[in-house]
C-alpha cells in the first residue's frame, strides 16, 4: 500500500485512533490483508502500539495477516448448511485443494474460509466463490465448479 | 427538501399520498432484491426487467428488500392485484411483461402450488406460508423501496416520532414502552421500557443509544433482512428512544458480512438527515440527535453488549463484568442503553397505536410479535413473524409448510449457539420468552433450525460447542476450557472412541460453565450439549454403547454400502469417487471396498436410483 492511499484511509477516518477497526477494515479491503509494514505505519501515526493493533488483526475473523489467494472460496458452515451437508462439502474441498479452512494453496490460486453464516438459509448449503453465491450445493458441484465446469446456480449478488 | 415543522411533513405526506393514489390503479412490478432471493438470481431477473422495460416504460418497476418466504426467491409481485410470482428467472421476465403485465393473464407455472391440494395460489395473502402471519414489523419490507424515503412516509412513517417529540414527555414515552411489555428480541428479553428508565435516570451529561444489528447467530437474520429492508423504521425507533432517554448521539453495529445492509441504512441515514429527522433540532422540537454506523469484524461474541461496546471504542470485543450495567456506565463510561434491530422496529408501532392495543398480541409474559427464521429441514424456508405464543406445531407444519422428503421431524433448534433443542413431544409448546427457557432452550434472536430424522443430535452438539470454543474471547477459563473439553469428549463419542461415564462427564462440565462464566454467551454455552442429553440421551448411548450413529452421520460409525439389486451398474460413483473405492463393470452390480472408503458420501449423492445406503 502506497503512503497515499493510507494516507486517504487515515483522513477519511479523522486520524482517530477510536476508529482503528475502520482503518483496518480499509486496508484489508484494498489489499486483501494486512502488510506488516502498512500495520507499523498505523501504529506509529495513531499512537496505537503494534502489539494491540495485532491483537484486533488476530481477533476478528475479517483480518487476513498474509496474502490470499486470487480465489477466494468460502463454505458457509451456519447451522442451516450444517444440516444440510456443509461438512461434506468443506471436507471434499480441503481434499481436492490440499489446505484447511484459513489457508491458501501453493501456488497462491485458492483461499479455503469458512464463515458462520451468511443469512441465505433458504439456499442452503451455500458455498461463495470470489462474491458470488452458489445456493444448493453438493460435494461434486462445487469441485467441477471449480474446475471450470458451471453447474448449480450460480448467481451474482 | 428539509422538513421544519410537523405540518411540513404532513404536507410532504400528502403530496406522496395524491400523486400515488392516481397510480393506485396502474400495474406495478415488485421485484424483491434482498440478500435471500439476490442468492437466487434476483439481480440478473432485475437486469431482465430493465431491459424489457426500457426507460420510457409507464409500468412502474421496484425493488424491495426481502418479504421472507426467501424458499421461493427470487419473488416478483405484480400490483395491484398481489400476483405472486415464485422462482423467477430472466428468461421468464419478457412473459410477465407481454402476458401478465399488459394482458392480465396469470402465468400458472410462476404460481405457488399448494403442495397438498396441488392448487395454484396466485395471490401472495392465500398462501398458507403467509395466512397465520401477523406482520406488525415485517410487513412494511414489501411495500417499500429502502432507498427512498418516500416510500417509508407513504405507509405512515415518522408518524411515531411526531406523536413522541410534540405530544409526549420523555417520562411517558418510558411509562408506554415499559406497560406495552415489550422485552429485547436480541435474545435476553429483558423488559425494554425498564432498560430505557435506567439508563435516563443514571447520572451523566452525555447518553449513547445503540442499535445491535450483529446478527452473529447462524441461522438467524431477521436483523438484517429489517436493517436492508426497512431501515428507516430502525432509525424512527432509535430516535424515539433517544429523546426519551436524553440522548444525542447514537451506534448502529452492522456485522461486516452484512454488506447491503450498511449500504441501505447508510443511505436512510442520509436521506434522514437531508429530511430533518436526524441532526439539530428535529422537525422543529429542538430535540438534537446523531447517528454513525459502526462496522464490526466477525466476532460473535461482539453481539455480546458489553464486548460490542468495547469493539466500538477500537478495542477487541470482549466482555466484562455485569456488576457494571452499561445504562450507568457503558460506551466510553458514559449511560448506554442498547437494543437489537427489531426491539427498535417495534418501538414506533408501540408509540402510534398505544401500550394497551400492543400488550393484548401474544402471551402473559411476551408481548407482541416475533420474527423467526425458519431453516433448516422445513419446506417452507424463510422468515415469519407471528404472535407470542403460537405453537411449535403451527410454525413448522401450518406456516413451515413440515418436512421435505416425508421425513420425520425430530427437532427444533432455537436460540442460535447457546440455544437448546426442543423435540418431537413438546411441539404444542406455545414460543415465547419464558416457555422456551424453561424447555431448556432460549428465545435468542429468532433462528428456528429444524432437524429430521437424518440429523445426528451428539452431531448437532459438537457442532455447536465448536462453533462457541473458537468464538469464546478466553476471558473466563469455564467457558475457554468449559467448551474445549466438551468438545473434545463429543468429538470422541462421534468417533466410536465414548466410553462409560462421558455423559455425566459433559453434564458436569456443562454445568461449571454455565455457573462460573461472566457473560451470557459463557452462561449458555452449554446449551446445545446439556438440551440434547436431556431429550435425546439415547442417541448418546447408542453412540458410546453400541457405537452405532442411528442417524447415519457420524463417518466414523457408519458404512456405506451398494444394494446389489438396486444398483443399475451405471458407474457414476466409480467415476466420481475421490479414492477409487468402488468396484464393478458394466451390467455387473457396483462394489464399495470398505478399506479403501472414506464416507465423503459422494457415492450416495451421485447414485441416481438411490441404491447406495448407509447403516
Amino acid at each position: 500500500m502506497t503512503g497515499a492511499q493510507l494516507e486517504k484511509i487515515l483522513k477519511k477516518h479523522d486520524n482517530q485512533s477510536s476508529n482503528i477497526l475502520a482503518i483496518l477494515q480499509d486496508i484489508q479491503a484494498s489489499e486483501n490483508y494486512l502488510p506488516r509494514k502498512t500495520l507499523e505505519e498505523v501504529s506509529q501515526r495513531l499512537l496505537v502500539p503494534l502489539t494491540q493493533i495485532y491483537h484486533l488483526a488476530t481477533f476478528y475473523r475479517t483480518f487476513s495477516l498474509t496474502p490470499r489467494g486470487r480465489h477466494v472460496v468460502t463454505v458457509c458452515t451456519g447451522t442451516a448448511c450444517h444440516v444440510k451437508g456443509a461438512a461434506s462439502i468443506l471436507n471434499n474441498l480441503e481434499r481436492e485443494l490440499k489446505v484447511q479452512p484459513g489457508e491458501t494453496t501453493t501456488n497462491k490460486e485458492y483461499t479455503l474460509e469458512t464463515v458462520n453464516c451468511l443469512g441465505s438459509c433458504a439456499l442452503a448449503p451455500l458455498v461463495v466463490i470470489d462474491g458470488t453465491y452458489h445456493g444448493r450445493m453438493l460435494g461434486t458441484t462445487v469441485l467441477s465448479m471449480l474446475k471450470g465446469e458451471k453447474k448449480g446456480a450460480s448467481k451474482k449478488s | 427538501m428539509h422538513l421544519k415543522s410537523p405540518d411540513d411533513l404532513e404536507q410532504f405526506r400528502t403530496r406522496i399520498l395524491e400523486k400515488r393514489k392516481a397510480q393506485d390503479t396502474k400495474k406495478r412490478v415488485v421485484l424483491c432484491t434482498g440478500t435471500g432471493c439476490r442468492g437466487a438470481g434476483a439481480l440478473d431477473v432485475y437486469d431482465a426487467f430493465k431491459k424489457a422495460l426500457g426507460n420510457k416504460s409507464d409500468i412502474e418497476f421496484k425493488t424491495t428488500c426481502c418479504h421472507g418466504f426467501c424458499e421461493r426467491g427470487p419473488i416478483t409481485i405484480i400490483e395491484p392485484e398481489g400476483i405472486f410470482y415464485q422462482r423467477v428467472t430472466p428468461e421468464t421476465v419478457p412473459q410477465i411483461i407481454a402476458e401478465t403485465v399488459k394482458k392480465d393473464q396469470m402465468i400458472e407455472e410462476l404460481l405457488y402450488q399448494d403442495p397438498q391440494t396441488e392448487e395454484a395460489i396466485p395471490a401472495e395473502k392465500d398462501i398458507p406460508f403467509y395466512k397465520k402471519q401477523n406482520r406488525l414489523v415485517f410487513g412494511h419490507n414489501r411495500l417499500i423501496d429502502p432507498t427512498q424515503i418516500e416510500d417509508y412516509l407513504a405507509v405512515g412513517g415518522y408518524q411515531a416520532l411526531v406523536k413522541a417529540l410534540f405530544s409526549m414527555s420523555p417520562e411517558e414515552i418510558i411509562a408506554e414502552v415499559k406497560s406495552s411489555g415489550l422485552r429485547g428480541r436480541g435474545g435476553g428479553g429483558f423488559p425494554a421500557g425498564r432498560k430505557w428508565e435506567s439508563c435516563s435516570q443514571a447520572p451523566g451529561d452525555v447518553r449513547y443509544v445503540i442499535c445491535n444489528c450483529d446478527e452473529g447467530d447462524p441461522g438467524a437474520y431477521m436483523d438484517r433482512s429489517l436493517m436492508e429492508g426497512n431501515p428507516h423504521r430502525v432509525l424512527e425507533g432509535m430516535i424515539i428512544g433517544a429523546y426519551a432517554i436524553g440522548a444525542h448521539e447514537g451506534y448502529v453495529y452492522v456485522r461486516h458480512e452484512y454488506p447491503l445492509a450498511v449500504e441501505n441504512v447508510g443511505i436512510a441515514i442520509e436521506q434522514a438527515h437531508k429530511m430533518g429527522f436526524l441532526g439539530e433540532n428535529i422537525l422543529g422540537s429542538g430535540f438534537d440527535f446523531d447517528v454513525t454506523i459502526s462496522k464490526g469484524g466477525g466476532a460473535f461474541v461482539a453481539g455480546e453488549s458489553t464486548a460490542l461496546m468495547a469493539s466500538i471504542e477500537g478495542y477487541v470485543a470482549e466482555p466484562r463484568a455485569k456488576y457494571i450495567h452499561t445504562v450507568e456506565s457503558g460506551l466510553w463510561d458514559k449511560p448506554t442503553n442498547l437494543n437489537n434491530v427489531e426491539t427498535w422496529a417495534n418501538v414506533p408501532v408501540i408509540i402510534e397505536k398505544g401500550a394497551e392495543w400492543y400488550s393484548k398480541i401474544g402471551t402473559e409474559g411476551s408481548k407482541g410479535t416475533k420474527i423467526f427464521s425458519l431453516v433448516g429441514k422445513i419446506n417452507n424456508t424463510g422468515l415469519i413473524e407471528v404472535p407470542m405464543g403460537m405453537t411449535l406445531r403451527e410454525i413448522v407444519y401450518d406456516i413451515g409448510g413440515g418436512i421435505p422428503d416425508g421425513k420425520r421431524f425430530k427437532a427444533v433448534q432455537t436460540g442460535g449457539p447457546s440455544g437448546g433443542c426442543i423435540p418431537e413431544e413438546m411441539l404444542d409448546l406455545p414460543v415465547d420468552f419464558d416457555a422456551l427457557t424453561e424447555a431448556g432452550s432460549m428465545m435468542g434472536s429468532g433462528g428456528m433450525i429444524v432437524m429430521d430424522e437424518s440429523t445426528c443430535m451428539v452431531d448437532v452438539a459438537k457442532y455447536f460447542t465448536n462453533f462457541l470454543k473458537d468464538e469464546s474471547c478466553g476471558k473466563c477459563t469455564s467457558c475457554r476450557d468449559g467448551t474445549l473439553r466438551m468438545y473434545e469428549i463429543l468429538d470422541r463419542i462421534t468417533k466410536g472412541e465414548g466410553k462409560e461415564g462421558d455423559i455425566e462427564l459433559l453434564e458436569e462440565i456443562g454445568w461449571t460453565t454455565t455457573e462460573a462464566s461472566l457473560c451470557a454467551l459463557g452462561g449458555t454455552a452449554a446449551n446445545p450439549v446439556l438440551s440434547t442429553i436431556r431429550y435425546f440421551r439415547d442417541e448418546y448411548e447408542a453412540h458410546i454403547k453400541d457405537k452405532r450413529c442411528p442417524a447415519g452421520v457420524c463417518p466414523a460409525l457408519i458404512t456405506y454400502t451398494i444394494d446389489a439389486e438396486a444398483c443399475i451398474a451405471c458407474g457414476k460413483c466409480k467415476k466420481e469417487c475421490p479414492t477409487k473405492a468402488i468396484t464393478g463393470e458394466k451390467k455387473v452390480p457396483h462394489e464399495i471396498v470398505q478399506a479403501k472408503c472414506i464416507k465423503c458420501g459422494t457415492c450416495k449423492e451421485v447414485c441416481p436410483v438411490d441404491a447406495v445406503k448407509v447403516e
